[in-house]
């Protein structure tokens, strides 16, 4: 039973001992201290993470660890490999930022004067924040599909509470709505779960993978796997909860949310696809997942166009950049080419994690933007950038790798997903990623170009903006900016400690 | 015909019946209650998967039924959740559904 | 063997009969009340499955405290609003969706048909290391022992739940009661029923996580009775929750979860990995483990059906 394991496996555990550590502290000393604590848990949660890449980037390969000692099929493992540890990098990094960037009111007292008692947010924000960490590290590192789904509900668990802070009647029902979608996409996934173990006995994703056998069974299970877990990621056409929940939660839970949480039901699709059953869809299942991710981006950059308030572009332009991920199934399943898991992986990985720096660093400065102005109608923001001009600096270079201009990480994931779609032969693909491209430029200079005016009358400040919480957005900018300019180590590291059956070329 | 089996189709109709509720009603209890008939229909299905897998002396696989326990409690907190945001959206609005925005409760 | 088939034959077309009506049925109430009598009908049908662990938490959690959550949350909606019932579907969606469900169903049948004929199990495989647990019952070893993360992590999710109901609560009703949304009767039937039935069923949660580690049983039916009696409490008006900001209030709730989480740390140290037991104790812990978890998840419990904390005039 006792299986043999490398000694930094331990890292795996505190890396979700740590955040619920966090949650239990944060219960325990309330709102007075749930800040101090959590931060301190997040810093160490960077260094877990850091520890794990050190020791995935040295070995060369996978760090497991078995619970209790129990290992698969009875157990549960844990492994990180070097997908999952890049996005527990995210993840550490952009909790973090989210932590330091929340504003006054989250804090203990939220003003001076007022009354020594806890308040809703100063224990609320920070307990739900540390739970979503130890969500989405759960969801990196477990590899058994039930544990899977646990973490799964956690994450929405983490997420809907968030949507509804503030409390308003509309984000109450987009809030429900989005756990609507959450709870029936977790349980097809489920249903999906169940049945793999009823023909092959287990929930191990290694042993799975070595286990199963196409046939119209196994296609069934898959289409109710993808489904659910697509209508958690909302890709189009299942993305209506989105805008509502992300535009309507408080900036920092909308960073969190369309950074990182949406992107904890995408990388099960990729465990699911690449993984469990590595290379046995037919090109043509793939090309359906590929058709919403196109439908996405088109529907998301058309409508981010259209929108009047800075916060409803930044959430459909979510859409829109969450359907570039899903541009990975077709070109790794190729057309006829065979099963190449490489470079298309490495591109959509590429786009999940410099989205995330991009898209957190936006959401804060759009909520820096409001809480300075008092509004965030995009019509009214010309002449911004004169007093604004660090956030205004940190919003444009975040919008730049969104567009995909070189050398931002947004650059460099589009650039890998187009040579992919010119060397298989799928030019399709490469339309959508070109036209989505110029959709992304026209919403976000929609924003930039009038900022920048010089001959307008800059909105007046009605409130001071916190130097440091500016330098919080530029950093996590110039860090999607970063992945461009230094691409080659996290490009590497995504490959490390790849399962082996991904690697195999079906003919 | 054997009684895992009849069991297992009882499954797969409850999930179908609950899908049809989910997508049908317009009360978000209704809804909720239709989603709580999925659960029950795929932990059933799940149980029907341990049942089958009797050996030893076991009248099932400990593992499904162990994990099926889990589930059930896990629905129930989602089912707890989203009736605590309905009933605080009722006090809000007077509403019980999902539809769209009632005219004049636009954000201000 | 048929006498069984048969008995299990017309407990599927009531089961099914009780869902057709808990979707069809015109009003929420009557939805309500099918529901929680579906729950106990497909206790029934774990039984026929040969899993009494799980009869049993369907019993208590998936018909009773659901029910109970349900049927408080019907009578808070009130009558339906009139907007749900004019809104009209386009026949063409309504058939769409038919022939989709159909089609789910139709799939999952034949795909159920299609099993292996020799069932692949872990029933051996749990079974084997059963005796280095110290427990009996196997499915209690897989709860604690095989797959203890999962259960710390449910303790975690139903943590969370009830902080997400919580923060659901208006800032200036955050230091106040959760509260259900009707004024209890001291004293009345209600309370006479209550102040009889609640030692009964705290014997009753003590015997089930007593018995767990050998028998059907366990903490998570034991706290739901726990649970169960609570809420019976909470509204015949004889027991009351303290504010969510009660320093108590929050050690009780931790304390299942820090147990568990130290008990697992310590593996560390004494079994060589988190999570592991050292052989000659772990039926020590196990039940540790059982003890401290039952009080902390049924207050859980509790305060998710018992709502966001709320001013006590809004009631």
């Amino acid at each position: 039973m006792i299986s043999s394991i490398s000694s930094d496996g331990t890292l795996l555990v505190f890396s979700l001992v740590l955040p619920v550590i966090g949650m239990l502290l944060a219960m325990l000393t309330g709102g007075r201290h749930a800040r101090t604590v959590v931060l301190l848990m997040l810093v160490a949660n960077v260094a877990v993470a850091s520890g794990i890449i050190t020791g995935i980037w040295e070995s060369g390969q996978a760090i497991t660890y078995h619970l209790g000692g129990w290992s698969p099929p009875l157990g549960i493992e844990l492994r990180a490999d070097g997908l999952s540890a890049a996005m527990m990098a995210v993840t550490a990094l952009v909790s973090l930022a989210a932590g330091l960037y929340a504003p006054a009111g989250f804090r203990f007292p939220p003003s001076k004067g007022s009354p020594a008692l806890e308040s809703r947010m100063s224990f609320v924000f920070w307990f739900l924040l540390s739970a979503t960490v130890a969500a989405m590290n759960l969801v990196f590192l477990a590899q058994d599909l039930f544990s899977l789904y646990v973490a799964l509900e956690l994450v929405a668990f983490a997420g809907v509470p968030m949507v509804a802070l503030s409390g308003s009647a509309n984000t109450l029902r987009a809030a429900l709505r989005y756990l609507i979608f959450a709870l029936i996409g977790s349980i097809f996934y489920l249903l999906g779960a169940v049945l793999l173990y009823g023909f092959y006995g287990t929930l191990d994703i290694s042993l799975l993978a070595g286990l199963v056998e196409p046939g119209p069974s196994l296609w069934l299970i898959l289409a109710f796997m993808t489904v659910g877990l697509a209508a958690k990621t909302a890709l189009f056409p299942l993305h209506i909860w989105l805008p509502p929940a992300h535009a309507g939660a408080p900036p920092a839970a909308s960073a969190l949310l369309s950074a990182l949480v949406v992107k904890a039901s995408f990388f099960l699709v990729v465990r699911l696809w690449f993984d469990v059953v590595p290379g046995l869809p037919s090109p043509s299942a793939s090309q359906v997942l590929g058709a919403m991710g196109a439908g996405a981006i088109m529907f998301g950059g058309v409508l981010a166009l259209l929108q009047a308030r800075l916060k409803l572009l930044i959430a459909y332009s979510t859409i829109a950049q969450l359907g570039y991920l899903f541009l990975a199934f077709p070109l790794a399943f190729g057309m006829g080419a065979g099963f190449e898991t490489g470079p298309a992986l490495t591109g959509g990985m590429f786009q999940a994690m410099a989205h995330a720096f991009a898209k957190a660093s936006m959401f804060m400065a759009a909520g820096l933007i409001a809480e300075a102005i008092g509004h965030d109608r995009i019509a009214d923001l010309g002449g911004l950038g004169r007093v604004l001009p660090v956030t205004c600096l940190a919003f444009g270079i975040a919008a730049l790798s969104l567009i995909g201009v070189p050398p931002t990480g947004g650059f460099v994931a589009k650039w890998i997903l187009l040579e992919v779609a010119a060397t298989s032969g799928q030019w399709w693909w490469a339309v959508f990623l070109i036209v989505g491209g110029f959709l992304a430029g026209g919403y976000m200079f929609r924003v930039i170009v009038p900022a920048l005016a010089r001959d307008v009358v800059p909105p007046t400040l009605i409130a001071p903006v916190s130097k440091f919480r500016e330098a919080v957005v530029l950093v996590l900018a110039l860090l999607a900016l970063a992945l461009g300019l230094f691409s080659d180590a996290p490009a590497e590291l995504l490959t490390l400690g790849r399962p082996p059956s991904a690697d195999v070329i079906q003919p | 015909m054997n009684i895992p089996t009849i069991f297992g189709i009882c499954a797969s109709m409850l999930i179908g019946l609950g899908l049809y509720g989910i997508i049908i009603q317009d009360q978000v209890l209704r809804k909720l209650l239709s989603f709580n008939l999925v659960g029950t229909g795929v932990f059933l299905l799940f149980g029907v998967i341990g049942r089958r897998g009797a050996e030893g002396g076991l009248g099932g696989d400990p593992v499904v039924f162990g994990l099926v326990i889990t589930g059930i409690v896990v629905a129930f907190s989602a089912t707890a959740l989203a009736v605590a945001l309905l009933i605080r959206l009722h006090e809000e609005t007077g509403d019980d559904t999902l539809l769209d925005e009632a005219p004049g409760e636009e954000e201000k | 063997m048929t006498g069984d088939l048969i008995f299990c034959a017309g407990l599927v077309l009531l089961i099914l009969g009780l869902a057709a009506f808990v979707v069809a049925a015109r009003q929420p109430f009557p939805a309500v009340v099918g529901f929680v009598v579906f729950g106990l009908l497909v206790s029934i049908a774990w039984m026929c499955l040969a899993a009494p662990d799980v009869a049993l938490t369907e019993a208590a959690i998936g018909g009773g405290v659901t029910g109970a959550l349900l049927l408080v949350a019907s009578a808070k909606l009130g009558d339906p609003s009139k907007r749900g019932q004019k809104m009209k579907l386009a026949r063409g969606f309504h058939v769409l969706v038919i022939l989709l469900c159909i089609a789910v169903s139709a799939g999952l049948i034949a795909v159920v048909l299609s099993l292996p004929e020799r069932a692949p199990t872990l029933a051996l495989v749990a079974l084997d290391p059963l005796e280095s647990t110290g427990v009996k019952n196997p499915v209690t070893a897989v709860l604690l022992a095989y797959r203890a993360l999962d259960t710390l992590l449910e303790t975690v999710v139903v943590l969370l739940a009830m902080v997400g109901v919580w923060s659901l609560a208006k800032d200036s009703d955050w230091a106040k009661k959760p509260a259900f949304g009707y004024s209890p009767e001291r004293g009345g039937p209600l309370g006479l029923l209550a102040s009889l039935l609640i030692p009964v069923g705290v014997m009753f949660c003590v015997y089930m996580v007593w018995t767990g580690s050998d028998h059907p049983g366990g903490k998570f039916q034991g706290a739901a009775i726990l649970a169960a009696m609570g809420i019976l409490g909470l509204v015949a008006g004889i027991t009351s929750v303290p504010a969510v900001t009660n320093a108590r209030l929050r050690w009780v709730l931790i304390l299942g979860p820090t147990v568990f989480l130290v008990a697992g740390l310590m593996g560390f140290a004494s079994a060589g990995y988190f999570l592991a037991w050292p052989p000659e104790f772990s039926k020590a812990v196990i039940v540790l483990i059982e003890v401290a978890l039952t009080p902390s998840l049924a207050l859980m419990l509790g305060l998710l059906v018992a709502g966001p904390p709320r001013h006590s005039s809004q009631l």
